[in-house]
């Protein structure tokens, strides 16, 4: 058993939450830059080049990489041999998300009801929080701050079993193609397969979280990941919408088992913004 | 889209004779005032243009672009201030339009309609890069909230910006940037 002290959760967590927000992670300022030497057009260099410089501003200049800095997404694995003293695990993150959004100048983007609009929670809680057990006594916090115009784009389908890889791959291309440039491509694309409902939705988010571009362990699995990258890519959406250049970096996939009568997918549509940072406590 | 060199500069307000000689794709560097209003601040603007209120802005020969900036430190005019989707404000962009704005700035693909106002009404829709909100920044010297303080990163500000870099998305003549829209007709 370990006691660890709910305050250090906190800090740790506004930490990550400015971190992530001036800081594009390194595999994604380099996916960048592979797409855009393999770009086509001027306008896609042109967009790309933009994206490259306005992460090196963001570090260097310390100005949020985007303006939409994002809803506070939070994956715990917590240890069950931790014992946490002080405030909940809920308290204790959203008041890490409350004080880096305040200290980090970074927008609050949360209103309070989903219907009557007119009231701005003020400092982006309530963070969305997944929490699982895991052996052990360490925690470990993911933090991704997921804009809203790419999270916007995301879909779930209920397929049918016999619909199979064509169905899933069919899918996921009609709905990058309508998206355009709304999302921000280029794109990361998380797509969860299985489950449920409800967890293909969170399996879609978690596949976000692994290193950009790092295949699914199953061969089988990874090379459907390819398949829909090919086809996502074959859409000539583009940088932006504009063409001349890659639409998704890469598509990162996660399976459950599911029921027999049941082909869950979900689609977690992630922009170049891809801001998630890890900790471990 | 052309480099830096070719990229045209326009003085705002726009004016008919320049809007008419643009095309969808042309790159344009904007310097001038422009007025940000993104879902919270076009509702209110909408309904009170039906209710012939007052509006917190002249909208006659405005440019209105579509950003709720981040909280701006006290050393800088702004924070990142990048484009949002412009297709939420895809409703109101026509009635906006009628009502005298001369072009709007986001990203993305917008309904038909909106294609087709800026014909009749020969005003413009440009794109600027989304999520390049730092990168932007740095093209606006001046920003003050004009309208609707208590919606926060949502209120009008007036923007001052100096060559600010954007492509013409939709021109006067019906023409788009993006590569799947069907001739207007
Ligand atoms: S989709 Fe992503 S990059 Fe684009 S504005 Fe939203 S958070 Fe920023």
């Amino acid at each position: 058993m370990r006691e660890i002290q709910s305050s250090q959760i906190t800090e740790v967590v506004a930490e990550l939450c400015q971190c992530a927000n001036y800081e594009l992670p390194e595999d994604v300022v380099e996916a960048l830059r592979r797409s855009r030497e393999a770009a086509t057009s001027q306008v896609a260099r042109t967009v790309l080049d933009q994206l490259l410089e306005n992460a090196r501003l963001a570090r260097d200049e310390h100005i949020p990489y985007c303006q939409d800095t994002g809803l506070a997404v939070v994956f715990v694995e917590l240890g069950q041999d931790v014992h946490l003293v002080g405030e909940d695990i809920y308290t204790a993150i959203n008041g890490g998300v409350r004080q880096g959004y305040e200290e980090g100048y970074l927008r609050p983007s949360v209103v309070a009801d989903p219907l009557d609009r007119a009231t701005n929670t003020g400092d982006n809680t309530p963070a969305i929080v997944h929490l699982r057990m895991v052996p052990g006594e360490e925690i470990k916090l993911h933090l991704a701050a997921k804009g809203g115009g790419s999270e916007n784009m995301s879909a779930l389908w209920m397929l049918t079993p016999t619909d199979g890889a064509e169905g899933i791959v069919e899918a996921i291309v009609g709905r990058i193609q309508e998206a355009g440039g709304k999302p921000c491509p280029p794109l990361i694309l998380g797509v969860g397969l299985g489950g449920n409902f409800e967890k293909a939705a969170l399996l879609a988010k978690e596949a976000l979280l692994r290193p950009l571009g790092q295949p699914n362990d199953d061969p089988q699995l990874a090379e459907l990941e390819q398949r829909i990258l090919a086809a996502v890519n074959a859409t000539g959406v583009g940088p932006m919408g504009l063409g001349g250049g890659e639409t998704a970096l890469a598509v990162h996939l996660l399976s459950y088992p599911c029921h027999l009568a049941s082909l869950p997918v979900a689609l977690n549509v992630q922009c170049h913004a891809a801001r998630h940072q890890s900790v471990t406590i | 889209m052309p480099s830096e060199s070719e990229a045209r500069q326009i003085r705002l307000p726009l004016t008919a004779d320049v809007i008419v000689q643009l095309r969808a794709g042309d790159s344009v560097r904007l310097s001038g005032a422009i007025y940000t209003a993104r879902d919270a601040a076009h509702q209110r603007l909408i309904s009170a243009l039906e209710a012939g209120q007052q509006l917190p802005i002249d909208l006659a020969g405005s440019v209105i672009y579509y950003c709720g900036p981040t909280p701006a430190p006290s050393e800088r005019v702004i924070g990142a201030a990048g484009p949002t989707t412009s297709s939420r404000m895809d409703t109101f962009a026509p009635r906006l339009y009628a009502a005298g704005v001369q072009a709007t700035i986001g990203k993305g693909q917008r309904a038909l309609q909106v294609r087709q106002a800026c014909r009749k009404h020969g005003c413009l829709y440009l794109i600027a890069t989304g999520g390049a909100g730092a990168l932007l920044s740095l093209f606006i010297t001046q920003a003050q909230v004009v309208g609707y303080a208590d919606l926060g990163p949502e209120a009008i500000r007036k923007l001052t910006v100096a060559e600010f870099p954007v492509l013409v998305g939709y021109d006067a003549h019906g023409g788009s940037i993006f590569a799947g829209d069907e001739d207007l007709d």
